[in-house]
């Protein structure tokens, strides 16, 4: 079973979203990461870009495919985690540490799941 | 095993280069380097030897089966090789007058004609190297065509999930956003999700059909209508085109340009070997702005010209000149009854041995296939612990090249069987006794499938460091 921390929101398609002050922090799930396998590469935007809920903000790259990233948000990207260009395999070793992007000024968001519905998500994809 | 550059030996070697037979020209010293570049030395036994033994650890066409999904591995006959070695091919000069090669511009001329005429389009272009860079240059047609009627709006490239990941890609290169669209419960496009997708802001559309997951989607017509309703174009990738070719014409369906690949299609050399060749076709109204130069022909006599719109040069000169040779005997080889025969046996190889795996594994999609089947082993993986990959490593084993694994991403665990036309019943029989004897193992010996294979040269490499850590050149000072 895949770990799903109870204070965190989700989106059905995978990413862990944390609400702080209006900043909410992006990264993969657990469950994410483990169907991705060993991630090799992880491209981010730039601080300052604009994200909108429901499209792609960076591609993940493991050796078995590359995958989009979809924003839960419609905002401003105001810090990228530069350290998983280096080393993507934090994402893999300890995915709800290893956030991907930070994002202000949200205007719109996609509707956010909590632990128990993403955990039903997740079951249905396992089934 | 020891590199080129641990085997060189100073002085050691043959002679590359043939005496001078033009006059010799003086130029900037320079231009000269400083000193000679470090390449290996070797006697030319050691080097084949290197290569022999090189190739040993490999697995081609040549050794077995090869069903790798979604890359047509069909056969490629002897005759295509002799036809490109032909002297009149090989021994001539891209700047040479064009009145002393008009074989190769007659090749040109008529690979385009048969070309267009198995696509239904008006004009073809040989000058892009692969299919990703014929998706590149069919997306800047589209482009040139919207700024040509003045209409800046159209910035986004819709494209199912389960296309090939180079669509997304090649849209974003040529400038492009992109916009995803679901896949109905079969793997085909979902007309509510496209509807709501297309506007004024759609530049085009980009499909494969048969699509990703080896089924040809039926809705195709109302797809095309939705799109060209929305003022967009409809762009076919022509990875698919091994399932059709001769029987459904990508301008018949609703498109408006294609690109193909004579790598796979055609019967010429890929997957290491190549190179590639991704001709661009398109309907009339898109001609005008094709990669220059092009070939007509008048009165018999065949001549380049540059198009007046023309996007200009995507690759020097005329593409993978020798690859279109190869294609075009391919096509005289079979003729217009060949070439929807060889779909046709596509298909049929495909559905026989997806039928004799049914039952034994999941297929994705339970019904019949076009040129392709992709099969989930997400049920084996759950209750055995044996993966996709643990079964392609496994029927390396075998002599059979893996199918492709982990594509489309739609599917969970997939492995996408692709056996093309050119493989008989024994063969088809023989994978199916393998992949049968696969499952006896996954549920009797589940962990030695997470060695496999155990009979090949190269076991398991170490993919996630490759990717991770990749060492790119060689180290002269180690």
């Amino acid at each position: 079973m895949s770990n799903i921390p109870a204070e965190l929101k989700y989106s059905k398609s995978h990413e862990w979203i944390k609400e702080e002050d209006g900043v909410f922090t992006i990264g993969l799930t657990d469950y994410a990461q483990s169907a991705l396998g060993d991630i090799v590469f992880i491209n981010l935007p730039e601080e300052e870009d604009s994200v909108t809920a429901g499209e792609s903000f960076s591609d993940v790259e493991s050796v078995k495919a590359v995958s989009d990233v979809f924003s839960p948000v419609t905002g401003t990207v105001t810090a990228v985690n530069e350290e998983l260009l280096d080393n993507p395999a934090l994402v893999n070793e300890a995915p709800y540490e290893a956030w991907l992007i930070k994002v202000s000024q949200v205007t719109d968001s996609e509707e956010l799941l909590d632990a128990d519905a993403y955990a039903a998500v997740v079951a249905a994809e396992e089934a | 095993m020891k590199l080129l550059f641990e085997r060189s030996r100073p002085g050691r070697g043959s002679t590359l280069l043939p005496a001078c037979d033009v006059p010799a020209v003086d130029f900037d010293q320079s231009l000269l380097r400083a000193q000679a570049p470090r390449l290996p030395e070797i006697s030319e036994i050691d080097l084949g030897r290197h290569y022999t033994q090189l190739a040993k650890q490999t697995h081609g066409v040549n050794d077995g089966f090869y069903p790798l999904g979604s890359c047509t591995m069909k056969y490629n006959p002897r005759v295509n090789e002799e036809a490109a070695s032909l002297p009149g091919f090989t021994q001539v000069h891209p700047l040479q007058p064009q009145e002393t090669v008009q074989g190769a511009l007659e090749v040109l001329h008529t690979a385009q004609q048969l070309l267009c005429e198995i696509t239904g389009m008006d004009g073809m272009s040989f000058q892009p190297a692969a299919g990703a860079h014929g998706e590149y240059t069919g997306l800047l047609l589209i482009r040139k065509y919207h700024q040509s009627k003045g209409d800046t709006a159209r910035t986004k490239i819709i494209v199912p999930d389960s296309a090939h990941g180079t669509n997304p890609a090649s849209a974003t290169m040529a400038g492009f956003k992109v916009v995803s669209v679901p896949s109905n419960d079969m793997g085909g496009v979902d007309l509510e999700a496209l509807r709501k997708a297309v506007g004024p802001d759609t530049a085009g559309l980009m499909l494969t059909n048969p699509n990703t997951v080896g089924l040809f989607d039926a809705n195709i017509l109302e797809i095309t209508q939705i799109v060209h309703d929305a003022g967009g174009l409809c762009y076919y990738d022509g990875a698919n085109l091994n399932a059709v070719m001769g029987h459904v014409r990508p301008g018949d369906m609703g498109f408006d340009c294609v690109h193909l690949n004579l790598h796979k299609t055609f019967a010429t050399p890929h997957g290491g070997g190549g190179p590639g060749s991704g001709p661009v076709g398109c309907k009339a109204m898109l001609e005008p702005f094709l990669p220059a130069p092009r070939v007509k022909e008048a009165g018999g006599v065949y001549s380049l010209y540059t198009p007046d719109q023309t996007m200009g040069q995507v690759r020097s000169f005329y593409g993978n000149f020798l690859v279109v040779v190869k294609a075009l005997t391919y096509l005289i080889t079979l003729g217009k009854e060949g070439i929807p025969e060889a779909s046709a046996g596509a298909v049929l190889n495909a559905n026989y041995l997806m039928k004799k795996l049914m039952g034994h594994y999941d297929m994705a999609y339970n019904t019949l296939c076009m040129h392709e089947f992709v099969m989930t082993l997400q049920g084996l993986a759950h209750d055995s612990g044996v993966t996709a990959m643990d079964v392609a490593k496994r029927l390396l084993d075998f002599g059979i090249h893996p199918p492709t694994m982990y594509f489309p991403l739609i599917v969970h665990e997939a492995l996408m069987v692709e056996p093309t036309e050119t493989e008989s019943p024994e063969t088809l029989n023989e994978a199916a006794q393998a992949f049968l004897e696969i499952l006896a193992e996954a549920k009797d010996d589940p962990e030695s499938l997470h060695h496999a294979p155990h009979h090949c040269p190269i076991g398991r490499p170490d993919e996630v460091t490759a990717a991770r850590d990749p060492i790119l050149r060689y180290n002269f000072e180690a």
